[in-house]
């Protein structure tokens, strides 16, 4: 077995005995990377000689016995919303395709200091704005299970990573399900974590009120070992929640008697495909059958979720993709004749299509005259859903859906139908307007071999019940299955 | 009024707070330091930053709130305002919307008649200020200075309630005053950290308000009444003409002393305002408005009207001595220190310390304290130094820490009071001015001043001035 195969928390162990160098495991992960990014395309920058010198001073950090976390010597993928000083960080787009940041996001600075190797800078949809990858202006990014289909998305480079092992785990961020239905897709662990648990400061806005920074990994524990570096309050993050944060990893154990699990009827039915929902029932049954207590609930007004879950991304990113304006940095189109020239050739030329529709649109929900029927329509229905869920919590710990109507799809197949793509994100996106903590973990395969996913969403910041429903799922199921490549 | 309209004027003051750091960065926030030097990520609005709020600007903006009687808003958002210019770095300015932090206050404003003017504030509310562009000779475009971006501001509104630009003036001049005194902005309009737009509208008495054009670009108070007046008169012209008003923004170039189009109210930007979700919702516990209302010093119009009753003051002297917060303090600091003669001290205030104040000199530079000009008022009032004697004294003291007695015994300036000696040098004043006596006799009153000036020039200064024209009268018979 090749190192890049383990998992984070064995490498962790072989790492703090000194069996195994971190330059070791790096040079094994970036040797994978060579083998499967012609394939795989995960991607948009590796830069051997960083990631070698950070495992080097992660090696002399464990040797000198100061090395504070579990997570020193471990390669670590960043999608490329996620500011790096010094790196590219480029949002998959024309517009920031030269820009180099002069800091590092809050959560890089703590896997920084906790020692982590950065293993490269991964694809995704531009500004995170799509559910395949193939809004990225640079590529599209394979699934491992089969090429011929996406990984899902936004954060698809970096699920197809891990799932790949070009990465042991990886970073991602999730606004309507971009972490959850990726790792769906490519067959890992991803979890969104509750809004406010982890800083987005760094993390290169979408909505900002929905954004949440998560981890992906093989394996339920490698989630929980990533989640615990990157949690904690930040003062540099107004929305940070402040509050104590104890080690997810250290307090899950698959132990879930007792625990009392809503099935919501809405998550099953209409645009769910019928294996996708008989896959996630048939390990309802098998976490039932370990002692949880499994009963019908309502979230009536999940039909709407996916209409205000566009308005209020929409409107934030029409603000706050409105900085991109060819003054300060990132792309300028050449040969203006005068300022609103250069504005509207800039970002028309820096944009593709997919970013430029979500502008126009949350600029039309934000004009005066149609505020009121859409932007605070939408409002008002998040206040709904977010009530539906604490309702919910009021009877059960958590709740189980499936994370994507369906496994993977063919590249190609929806990238010119907008709505079709958007219904990628049925599932998830009620957890970004609620605010709440939610995992996806494999829960089955179709005929084909493509993975299927399982959403377990939990009470704000109960991340814990979450992973611990999570672990003894994949305990039960088996863990990550290995696509061929 | 003017040829029978009314006119009525509302007016916007930002006023940029002096906190020690930006609004929503550790930033510094000066003024006049190097270009694109004190700035950050986050000022800069890089991809990926994040605000996060001084609560200073919060507290500055509540103590505001209450100097103008306003109603505070303790649970409050804010918005942004979306616009694309280079100066803002992000496209959009963290304002705040439908929910300002202050509201509903009002302002007494004291006219030069002594009448009091109520104006009613509408609304207080913070923002940050965005950067400014620079243009150079050697270089064919603009260029940028983000230095400014996230200085905080606040925006003051008043009601259309002001009927004249001097009403206009005395508002804007009274809350500079507010704001020097409540000490949370420099007030220095030409380093532009207070500005103003203006609302202007004219309408025959009894009739509905017209329709209203608002000027931008006014940079002076000065500039402020000469564009109200130049609107005013504009929108009389068109209606006398038969014409309309349209509603639109102006810009004034008080250059040329005339405003011109900006946009008519059809092109009107959509500033497609929402909730900041980058920031919390502002809280602010009630115990801390109140604290704040507690720590407020006495207001300028407060302070005006004690010195008129407590000292005697004219409303005017009272007024430019409360104009300069260190003139009102070194003022206050003199009667402290037991000063006799308030008036005699408002004349010195207002005429010697306003003199080498006008300078660029500050009270605090020189060796001048409220002690010393205490004593120095009271040899006045009690006639043991003449005012012309009193002055030398005064120029040494202001560069010297030096006991007065002393100078006045060096340089002989005691006051002479003496009647023989006094009566010695009419004798032989009016000897040599034999004609003067005559005109005096012969009804011309005004040889008497000249007589007593040749006394006092006799004496070099020195002789007591009222007692030397009561021997002068005593010996021509008057």
């Amino acid at each position: 077995m090749e190192l890049y195969e383990y998992s984070a928390s064995e490498l962790s162990g072989m790492l703090s005995k000194r069996e195994i160098s971190s330059v070791e495991l790096t040079k094994s992960v970036l040797k994978r990377a060579d083998d499967t990014e012609p394939k795989i395309d995960a991607y948009l920058r590796i830069d051997p000689e960083m990631s070698l010198k950070m495992a080097e001073n992660a090696d002399k950090l464990i040797a000198s016995g100061e090395a504070s976390s579990r997570l020193a010597g471990i390669p670590v993928g960043i999608k490329d919303n996620i500011s790096t000083r010094g790196i590219p960080t480029t949002c998959a787009s024309k517009m920031l395709e030269n820009y180099v940041p002069v800091f590092n996001a809050t959560v890089v600075d703590k896997l920084v200091s906790a020692g982590c190797v950065i293993s490269g800078k991964l694809n995704m949809d531009e500004f995170a704005m799509g559910s395949s990858t193939e809004t990225s202006y640079f590529k599209t990014t394979k699934n491992p299970f089969d090429l011929s289909c996406v990984p899902g998305g936004s954060s698809g480079g970096s699920a197809a990573a891990v799932s790949s092992g070009s990465a042991v785990v990886a970073l991602g961020s999730d606004t309507g399900g971009s972490i959850r239905q990726p790792a769906s897709l490519c067959g890992i662990v991803g979890l969104k974590p509750t809004y406010g648990s982890v800083s987005r400061y760094g993390l290169v806005a979408f909505a900002s009120s929905l954004d949440q920074i998560g981890p992906f990994g093989r394996t339920v524990r490698d989630v929980a070992l990533l989640q615990d570096e990157i949690q904690g309050r930040d003062p540099m993050d107004a929305t940070s929640a402040q509050r104590s944060y104890t080690s997810l990893f250290d307090s899950i154990d698959g132990n879930i008697k007792g625990l009392k699990i809503g099935i919501p009827k809405e998550y099953f039915g209409k645009g769910i495909k019928p294996e996708v929902a008989k896959s996630v029932t048939d390990s309802v049954e098998r976490l039932k059958s370990l002692g949880a207590e499994v009963m019908p609930i309502s979230l009536p007004s999940t039909d709407y979720a996916l209409s205000a879950y566009y308005i209020i991304a929409c409107a934030e990113a029409s603000s706050n993709l409105a900085r991109f304006d060819g003054v300060k940095y990132g792309y300028r189109a050449k040969d203006c004749d005068g300022l609103i020239d250069m504005y509207e050739k800039t970002r028309s030329e820096g944009f593709g299509r997919e970013v430029k529709r979500r502008i126009m649109l949350g600029t039309f929900v934000l004009s005066s005259g149609y505020f009121d029927a859409y932007y605070k329509k939408a409002k008002l229905l998040q206040k709904r859903i977010q009530r539906e869920f604490a309702d919910a919590f009021g009877s059960v710990d958590v709740i189980i859906t499936p994370t994507s109507p369906s496994e993977a799809f063919k590249i190609g197949d929806r990238i010119s139908d907008p709505l079709s793509m958007y219904a990628a994100d049925i599932c998830t996106v009620t957890v970004n307007i609620a605010g709440l903590p939610a995992v996806s973990v494999p829960c089955g395969y179709s005929s084909e071999g493509l993975p299927y996913g399982m959403q377990i969403i939990g009470r704000k910041f109960d991340e814990k019940t979450v992973l611990n429903t999570a672990l003894a799922h994949e305990n039960a199921f088996g863990g990550f299955r290995r696509p061929e490549l | 009024m003017i040829k029978g309209y009314e006119v009525v004027v509302g007016l916007e003051i930002h006023a940029e707070l002096n906190t020690k750091t930006k609004i929503y960065c550790s930033c510094r926030n000066s003024f006049g330091l190097e270009v694109n030097t004190q700035v950050c990520p986050i000022c800069l609005g890089m991809p990926g930053t994040l605000p996060t709020l001084n609560e200073k600007v919060v507290e500055y903006a509540i103590k505001m709130g209450h100097a103008l009687n306003c109603s505070i808003n303790r649970i409050c958002k804010q918005d942004r305002k979306n616009y694309f210019y280079p100066d803002l770095p992000k496209s959009y300015q963290i304002s705040q919307a439908d929910i300002p932090l202050c509201h509903d206050g009002y302002l007494d404003v004291i006219m030069d008649g002594g009448e009091i003017k109520r104006i009613g504030v509408e609304r207080i509310h913070i923002e940050e200020d965005a950067g400014k562009l620079l243009h150079s000779d050697k270089f064919d475009g603009s260029l940028v200075d983000f230095n400014r971006c996230g200085v905080p501001l606040i925006e003051i509104v008043s009601r259309p309630d002001m009927r004249s630009s001097a009403e206009a003036k005395a508002y804007l001049e009274t809350v500079r005053s507010i704001l020097k005194y409540i000490d949370i902005s420099d007030c220095k309009m030409q380093e532009g950290s207070i500005r103003c737009d203006v609302n202007v509208s004219v309408h025959k008495p009894g009739e509905p308000f017209g329709t209203r054009c608002e000027m931008k670009n006014v940079n002076s108070f000065s500039a402020a009444v000469r564009g109200i007046d130049y609107e005013a008169n504009r929108q009389i012209e068109i209606l006398e003409a038969g014409g309309e008003v349209v509603q639109e923004t102006r810009r004034w170039d008080d250059q040329k002393g005339m405003s011109v189009s900006m946009r008519s109210k059809e092109d009107a930007q959509d500033y497609r305002y929402f909730p900041e979700p980058d920031l919390l919702t502002i809280v602010v516990p009630e115990e801390k408005v109140r604290e704040l209302k507690e720590t407020l010093p006495e207001l300028p119009n407060a302070k005006i009207m004690r010195y008129v009753r407590d000292f005697g003051l004219s409303h005017s002297d009272a007024a430019m001595i409360v104009d300069v917060v260190e003139k009102s303090a070194f003022f206050e600091s003199c009667i402290a220190a037991g000063c006799k003669s308030p008036k005699l001290l408002s004349n010195w205030v207002l005429g010697e310390i306003s003199k080498f104040m006008n300078e660029g000199t500050a009270i605090s530079d020189t060796k001048l304290t409220p002690e010393k000009l205490s004593e120095l008022i009271g040899l006045i009032a009690d006639g043991k130094i003449s005012t012309a004697a009193a002055k030398t004294v005064f120029d040494i003291i202001v560069r010297e820490n030096r006991d007065i007695a002393s100078i006045i015994e060096e340089k002989g300036l005691a006051q002479v009071s003496d009647q023989t000696a006094l009566e010695a040098i009419a004798d032989s004043v009016l000897a040599e001015n034999e004609k003067s006596v005559s005109d005096y006799k012969a009804g011309k009153t005004n040889a008497l001043g000249y007589l007593v000036g040749q006394c006092m020039k006799a004496s070099k200064g020195k002789a007591n001035p009222g007692a030397m024209k009561e021997i002068i009268l005593k010996k021509i018979g008057g």
